[in-house]
């Protein structure tokens, strides 16, 4: 069992760690990650992502309810918070408002019964380490914001930990103050040599600090990364979506290394298939903006905002809406040309194209989704099947088919599917669980309220959270049956 | 939109007059029966006469044994209730917390005859134990009491800090000793000042036992069923004296070990 297939420069390796809560609502699934010695690794995503859920199934306050946690080989996803080498620092730092300073950072060291001169010299040296010499005898109560953050990551550190694990850490701290946390955090990782597992919603922050960033979304990782890798090459419209600005069109591969977008065709440096349909990413840093002659793509400026360092300007070409920053400033009502060089555009596989649901079948032969309300002729995608003079689903030979082992999958086109807000309109209700706008039309996800996730292309703006049925035609269903 | 208009002054005028009425005056007339004789002439007598007779120190001696069991006991009973009320997952957390607070909507005759019955029931003949039934039945009727301070203060207690605790090499009992426990005492402060002081002077809850424990509150009592005022108005002075030292002290210790936090209700 000992070291089977683990590397000995993973400190921490999660293998489909999946946390389910209250039997139904899966805050993490099928987590896969393994962490080096002395890494700087960051979780990031938007708030109920389950990247806090996931750092406190490492520190032993959640057990996942399935999956391994190994530390240093060994499995310890069973095991209690205080007995495992790992300190965490709280959101909002958790500290003992009934102790002074020396004694909350000494905690640890008390519990582990060493002796009085030793916790005083470690306390001395820890609180040295985070600039705050002589705060010993201070009341929580008295310190601000950033001293109590210090104190903090002091109490964890001064027990010398295998992994730091620091829970949106400076999300209580002002802008200037968080920016100089940020490096003072880094340089402190730097110098220690400890492994640090960093929860933040903060992109920027992620960027900055991490040697690798997870990036989540829904309880699943959507992307493992440098910095580098997630911000240049994103792997979905998601990651590219929340990871800085970023203009995302629908487009299609025209031939070998040329995607065509926007009306116009370009040249790039993805090698993918002809004919395929991808989501092109561009950086608004990344789009030049010329005359119109010179341009791919021609359309008219809509709004300059000056925003310090540069200019944010948008441009409408057709349907399509395109965000630029440029450090030259342009007039409103202005037509302009816009090039994209190869490497400023990065395609990315929509995978996400069509809703595919898959579903069991009911003993009335009713498909188990959406309540029944799908009406999905069995015997046209099982083949050689019929229903004899009993209304039984009968095989080849005459034989019944068991229902309950039929998985059949449901298709549905994005952009085939409507969206109300009368509640009886449609088959079926939901909530907009994630909105990303793709040029000239919005990409949503809505969960339905038994949790089906469907993907709807709406070219109006709907909200965040908004309630919605779904109007889904008949005809555009696709039915098969899962091999 | 000329409505008339009070200022701060006014609006108090209410309550100043009610406390002048009924707190400021009957304490001065007890400050005068207290250090007066039957002539009306300033005397100390009253006073040397409390400490000076083994009757009233007994009871007050007494007094205090009650109190500091009855104390004791509801806070033994009382914490691991909100405790476990304010901690736990409990899905019916409220209708439980209703199960110790409704006895305190019964009518208080009712209920102490009620218990007078059960404690007949139980143990035959209620004069063998005077202490017991005085601790039994003050308890019955403060639980609620010392339960209430102690579940805010828990409720209100940061669960990080719970998990800080463990998380730095605290196991279930060390957490609950050095971190709930200390972070709750405003809570217990609250209780004990609810509970102690009514239990040494509440002393129609013994009678209605047929109790024939003598505490402070039947001692003043009966100095003034005997018509006796002046004795009668020292003992209430000095029970007062008393209840102000015990309360500067907690209302000093709070402010200062809490930091203002917890769920004081004095």
């Amino acid at each position: 069992m000992e070291k089977n297939n683990t590397n000995s420069n993973n400190i921490i390796e999660l293998k489909n760690i999946t946390k389910i809560f209250d039997d139904s609502f899966a805050a993490v699934e099928e987590f896969n990650l393994e962490v080096k010695r002395g890494e700087f690794v960051t979780f990031l995503g938007p708030s109920g992502c389950g990247k806090t859920t996931t750092l406190r199934m490492i520190a032993g306050f959640e057990i996942p309810t399935s999956g391994e946690i190994l530390l240093n080989g060994k499995d310890i996803s069973q095991m209690p918070p205080n007995k495992r080498p790992i300190n965490t620092v709280f959101q909002r730092y958790a500290l003992f408002p009934h102790l002074n300073i020396f004694d909350n950072i000494a905690f640890g060291l008390k519990l582990k019964k060493l002796p009085k001169a030793d916790i005083v010299k470690k306390v001395k040296k820890v609180l040295e380490m985070v600039d705050l010499e002589g705060f010993e005898d201070r009341k929580v109560q008295t310190l601000s914001g950033g001293q109590q953050q210090r104190i903090a990551i002091a109490r964890a550190l001064v027990n010398e930990p295998e992994i730091l694990l620091l829970d949106e850490p400076l999300g209580a701290l002002d802008l200037k103050m968080r920016k100089e946390m940020q490096l003072e955090l880094k340089n402190m990782h730097e110098r220690l040599g400890i492994t640090f597992i960093y929860v933040t919603h903060d992109q920027e922050e992620a960027l900055t600090m991490s040697d690798k960033i997870v990036v989540m979304s829904e309880g699943k990782i959507q992307q493992i990364g440098t910095p580098e890798d997630i911000y240049n090459e994103p792997k979905n419209a998601f990651v590219a979506d929340f990871i800085g600005e970023s203009n995302i069109f629908n487009g299609i591969m025209t031939g070998k290394m040329k995607v065509r977008f926007c009306g116009a065709e370009f040249e790039c440096l993805d090698d993918v298939e002809h004919g395929m349909k991808i989501d092109a990413v561009v950086r608004p840093e990344d789009v030049i903006i010329t005359i119109p002659e010179q341009g791919a793509i021609k359309g008219e400026v809509i709004s300059v905002v000056f925003k310090g360092v540069h200019y944010e300007i948008t441009v409408v070409s057709g349907k399509n809406e395109i965000v630029i920053q440029s450090t030259k400033a342009a007039k409103v009502g202005d037509m302009v040309g816009l090039l994209i060089e190869p490497d400023g555009i990065h395609i990315m596989i929509s995978e996400t194209a069509q809703n595919n649901i898959e579903t069991g079948v009911d003993k009335n032969y009713k498909l188990e989704i959406l309540e029944g309300a799908l009406n999905c002729d069995l015997t046209s995608i099982i083949p050689n099947s019929k229903f004899n003079e009993d209304e039984v689903l009968v095989d080849m030979h005459g034989d019944e088919i068991d229902t309950g082992k039929l998985k059949v999958i449901v298709s549905i086109l994005p952009e085939d599917i409507e969206m109300s807000d009368d509640e009886d309109a449609g088959i079926v209700c939901g909530h907009i669980m994630n909105l990303i706008y793709k040029g000239d039309h919005y990409s949503y996800v809505v969960r339905t309220d038994e949790e089906e996730d469907f993907i709807v292309d709406d070219e109006d703006l709907w909200n965040m959270d908004d309630r919605v049925s779904l109007i889904i035609p008949e005809d555009k269903i696709k039915y098969s049956l899962k091999k | 939109m000329n409505g008339i208009r009070f200022t701060r002054k006014q609006l108090c005028i209410p309550y100043a007059l009610f406390l002048i009425c009924f707190v400021v005056a009957p304490l001065l007339v007890i400050v005068y029966y207290a250090f007066t004789n039957g002539e009306g002439q300033f005397t100390l007598a009253n006073l040397s006469g409390f400490f000076s007779s083994p009757n009233t120190i007994g009871t007050l001696a007494y007094s205090f044994a009650i109190a500091v069991v009855t104390t004791c006991v509801c806070l033994l009973i009382a914490y691991p209730v909100a405790y476990i009320l304010a901690r736990s997952n409990l899905k019916r957390k409220y209708a439980i917390v209703m199960v110790f607070v409704l006895p305190m909507w019964i009518n208080f005759t009712l209920r102490i005859t009620a218990l007078k019955e059960v404690l007949t029931v139980l143990e035959g003949n209620l004069a063998y134990h005077p202490f017991l039934n005085s601790v039994i039945g003050m308890t019955y009727d403060f639980l609620p009491f010392m339960i209430l301070p102690l579940y805010t203060t828990l409720m209100k207690l940061d669960n990080s800090l719970l998990e800080a605790a463990n998380d730095l090499g605290a196991n279930r009992a060390q957490t609950f000793f050095k971190v709930t426990l200390p972070l709750s005492v405003p809570g217990i402060i609250s209780g004990i000042v609810m509970v102690f002081l009514p239990s040494m002077t509440n002393y129609v809850v013994l009678d209605m036992l047929y109790n024939s424990t003598y505490i402070m509150g039947s001692l003043i009592g009966s100095y003034f069923a005997a018509y006796d005022w002046h004795n009668g108005s020292m003992i209430a002075l000095i029970l007062l004296f008393i209840i102000l030292i015990f309360t500067l002290f907690t209302n000093k210790y709070e402010a200062e070990d809490a930091g203002g936090r917890g769920g004081a209700l004095l």
